[in-house]
């Protein structure tokens, strides 16, 4: 059943998080983990030899019994989330995104996604080009690999404040969970406080009448910035954020849609088997004549390099994206 | 035939590249290069064959993506690398990049995503048998990746196959990602799990020059069975500066420490081509 568009806009407007300009945290996965480890005796956090890099430190040290270090060896190690799983406890097995979708998708899809009942939670660090290594370290289609695992739930967090909200959630929720993980000093976009996440439901950011872009993880947060851009243009866009790439929140995007002739995807992914892929399954399904325009990463490896090299190569600055937009806009 | 003080010379002379390479950005796998430079030296410079063009008549497939360094370091050695070029390392829009895919001169694979390197040089040395080359096979894994599943099966298919002209090298520098290898998750006895395999395994400090050539040279001998040999290495080998980085996987650091390790090395030691410095 799909509710009334006017409904869930007039939904989206009245539950607009509140937005923080210039805010950082450190390592907000590390304390959400260490706080969920306080809370539930059942988590278990496993490591394929990168604790060190995944932001599990604070973990592993007050709860030496509750981590398991398998060594580099990622297929084992979902295979042993498998069994706690099975055998009644949390595990959170953390470690690259390519390395546990690509190398691990096997063990990853019959371990965890076949028999688990309750929560299980991997945690994939490096999404998408946030590493200057390349197409070894760039998890490019480890959403759209996730996504087409039955009963997996897929969520892509944009900054601090949904990185640990997700992982709460996650925690909560029956079924296995793929939560990609920002590491370090991270962005907060979005004020903690009365921030309301739910698995499945995108967030109205912006509202505008000039364009509608949806973004998901770091692409919410590359729009914002190209949202301001354009702002400054004099062009007011409507932003959705959507967390959850599955269960992709149907009401949200029709109601954005119903309002707009071109939609503006924005991913930290690549552009097939993703959000522009998602998004446009739910519009071509309603039978909208809607345009979809995706950013994110093409069909090729992508450079090596710092994040904003990267970006600028795959035109995905925030300058980068709203003049496309702009271009776009002008044919439409 | 090489001696050792000539590749001795080398292997300083490459200590001395992987140290200028990092200092640019002053970061870098700088351990990882310089423990592996006398392997390296003794590879390319006396162990492998070529043909009488100069090219290559063995193969070296590296499979430490992240050692990048020693074997950037080797090729600029030869000349295939400019000094200029490696003085990229790691920056952005440069080729030399710290973990480079498959086709940049020398990269006959994709390493680094780390456990996969072995399985392409069984395919390779099944290649060459295949065609009626008599060409082996040096593959370079390191100690982490021993604990790759995919590893093992690359070792029984090798021993399986009877690939006497593949020889694996593991860089045991007892480390990883996480710390100690021994503490992480343990792989030792390495050279008894590769004899139940069915390899001809060797353990050698592969630091010490004339032990690990004449570890090389054991496999020379034509055999039925694939070679496998631990090199024993010490992270930062032959600089006490990067020395001291011992458990680290990774090295960041101020230009003193670098400058300080160019001296520690020596300004005699580039002897082939002088290096940029
Ligand atoms: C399949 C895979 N898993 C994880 C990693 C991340 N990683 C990079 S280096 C490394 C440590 C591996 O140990 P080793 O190669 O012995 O490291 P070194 O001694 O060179 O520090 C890890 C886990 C990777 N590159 N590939
Ligand atoms: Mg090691």
């Amino acid at each position: 059943m799909t509710a009334d568009v006017t409904t869930t806009h007039r939904r989206l407007r009245e539950t607009m998080p509140a937005l923080l300009q210039g805010v950082t945290q450190q390592a907000p996965f590390a304390d959400a983990l260490v706080r969920l480890g306080r809370s539930r005796d059942d988590v278990v956090v496993l490591s394929a030899d990168l604790s060190k890099y995944t932001d599990l430190v604070p973990f592993r040290t007050e709860f030496p019994d509750r981590f398991i270090q398998v060594g580099m060896a990622e297929q084992n190690m979902f295979g042993i989330a498998g069994g706690l799983a099975k055998s009644g406890f949390l595990p959170i097995a953390v470690t690259y995104g390519v390395f546990a979708t690509r190398r691990a998708f096997d063990q990853v899809a019959m371990a965890l996604a076949t028999g688990v009942t309750g929560p299980a939670i991997v945690v994939a660090f490096l999404p998408g080009i946030t590493t200057p290594f390349r197409a070894t370290h760039q998890a490019t289609e480890d959403l759209a690999l996730m996504r087409q695992i039955p009963g997996m739930t897929v969520i892509d967090p944009a900054d601090a404040t949904e990185q640990v909200a997700a992982l709460d959630a996650a925690a909560q929720h029956d079924g296995p969970v793929y939560l990609r993980g920002l590491r370090g000093l991270v962005e907060q976009r979005f004020a903690p406080e009365g921030f309301a996440f739910r698995i499945g439901r995108a967030q109205l950011v912006a509202d505008g009448d000039d364009g509608a872009i949806i973004g998901m993880g770091l692409g919410t947060a590359w729009a914002l910035d190209a949202r301001e851009v354009l702002h400054q243009g004099g062009r007011s866009l409507a932003l959705l954020d959507m967390p959850t790439l599955k269960p992709i929140d149907r009401d949200a995007i029709l109601a954005v849609a119903s309002r707009h002739r071109t939609i503006f995807t924005v991913e930290n992914h690549s552009t097939i088997g993703g959000l522009a892929s998602a998004v446009s399954e739910v519009i071509a399904a309603a039978g909208l004549s809607v345009r979809v325009v995706p950013f994110g990463v093409p069909d090729t490896w992508a450079p090596a390099g710092s994040i904003d090299y990267v970006r600028t190569g795959l035109g995905l600055t925030a300058e980068a994206i709203a003049s496309s937009i702009v271009a776009e806009g002008e044919q439409a | 035939m090489t001696t050792d003080e000539e590749l001795s010379r080398i292997a300083t002379s490459i200590r001395r590249r992987c140290v200028t390479m990092c200092r640019g950005r002053g970061q870098g796998y700088v351990g990882q290069g310089l423990a592996l430079a006398d392997l390296m030296a003794s590879l390319y410079f006396d162990e492998m064959r070529r043909d009488p063009t100069g090219a290559l008549h063995d193969r070296f497939i590296l499979s430490t993506g992240h050692s990048a360094i020693a074997l950037y370091a080797t090729l600029g050695e030869l000349g295939e690398y400019a000094d200029e070029e490696l003085a990229t390392y790691g920056m952005d829009a440069s080729r030399i990049e710290e973990s480079p895919l498959a086709g940049l001169p020398g990269f006959h694979i994709t390493g680094g995503s780390l456990g996969q390197g072995l399985s392409q040089a069984v395919g390779f040395a099944l290649g060459d048998r295949l065609r009626g080359s008599d060409a082996r096979t040096f593959c370079l894994i390191s100690d982490g990746e021993l604990q790759e599943g995919q590893i093992w099966e690359a070792i029984m298919s090798a021993a399986h196959y009877r690939l006497g002209s593949l020889v694996l090298l593991i860089d045991n520098n007892r480390m990883q990602a996480d710390g100690d290898t021994a503490e992480v998750m343990g792989i030792e006895p390495i050279p008894d799990k590769l004899a139940a395999f069915g390899f001809a395994a060797q353990r050698v400090d592969a630091n010490n020059l004339p032990a690990l050539r004449a570890a090389l040279e054991a496999t020379r001998a034509q055999s039925d069975r694939p070679h496998g040999i631990v090199c024993d290495t010490l992270p930062g080998k032959g600089v006490p500066t990067i020395e001291a980085y011992e458990k680290v996987h990774y090295v960041r650091a101020g230009d003193d420490v670098w400058a300080q390790a160019l001296a520690e090395i020596g300004s005699t030691a580039g002897v082939r081509h002088a290096s940029a410095e």
